[in-house]
């Protein structure tokens, strides 16, 4: 199973990919922002992403949207500092499976991917 | 900004370091910015507030605290731009964790970094700024706001 990490910043794309436990991931990918997510997304299908908001290019948000008009069924994972409701409700409408909030432990970050994919299946 | 709202910031930043693990971080009491007077550290994460309220949010840090957040997220090795990094994520989570209190329309730019000490911080003259002292690990760092009313 591929993972697409999609995070502006490098720290924060190695603490996902180091505090991962599920051995169903054999391989993660990376991307800086959400164009280059959508250029990875098209080039290597990723069976799960997680999806930073804020960052430069493209955000999050939009990235959805374009990652969803791909593959309607893609499974992400926004995780992001965005502390609000409705930034939470608009991610999932446009196609996000679920949300975790920044900063986060290993524990919620495992939590939290293994559920997206027990629903994906 | 009123007390709800300076303490709002106080909650979130020993939330932070709260949830990184280890050692409570400890904020000595708020107050206001002097023209002329920011604490700067070695590297500072600016995040710029725009739509329901405007203004400004700086993280400032020494290097050694940063690299204690480095150390504590699992890295075994530390350079400049991962110092540089992770302030400016420092300073992007705490702005967007306030969105909780201020609402969706709270928005906050992409981190610029700035490294180094200059001798000011340079902020909007009209809006009264404060300033979030923070002690972890034995390092410091501050967190300034900078919110029109």
């Amino acid at each position: 199973m591929k993972l697409l990490i999609v995070d502006d910043s490098s720290v924060v794309r190695r603490a996902i990919q180091r505090h991962l436990e599920t051995g169903r991931v054999t391989e993660v990918l990376e991307a800086r922002n959400g164009l280059e997510a959508v250029s990875m997304f098209t080039m290597h299908r990723p069976d799960i992403v997680t999806m930073d908001i804020t960052m430069p290019e493209m955000d999050g948000i939009r990235a959805v949207e374009e990652l969803v008009k791909i593959r309607p069924d893609v499974r992400i994972l926004i995780v992001s500092a965005m502390a609000d409701k409705h930034t939470a409700i608009q991610a999932v409408r446009k196609g996000a499976k679920g949300f975790l909030l920044k900063p986060f432990n290993p524990t919620e970050l495992n939590e939290a991917i293994e559920e997206i994919l027990t629903d994906g299946h | 900004m009123n007390e709800g709202e300076i303490q709002a910031f106080v909650d979130i930043t020993v939330n932070y370091f709260n949830q990184i693990g280890g050692e409570a971080a400890r904020v000595e009491p708020p107050y206001m910015r002097k023209e002329g007077d920011s604490p700067i550290h070695d590297y500072t994460g600016v995040i710029g507030i725009s739509g329901s309220r405007k203004g400004a949010i700086y993280f400032t840090a020494t290097s050694q605290l940063l690299a204690n957040v480095l150390t504590a997220h699992g890295e075994s090795q530390v350079t400049e731009p991962m110092l540089a990094d992770m302030v400016g994520e420092i300073a992007n989570t705490i702005s967007g964790n306030a969105r909780f209190y201020f609402g969706h329309e709270f928005m906050i730019s992409v981190p610029v970094v700035l490294l180094g000490r200059p001798s000011d911080i340079r902020l909007p003259d009209k809006i009264r700024s404060f300033v979030i002292p923070i002690s972890w690990q034995g390092q410091k760092a501050h967190l300034l706001v900078c919110l029109e009313n």
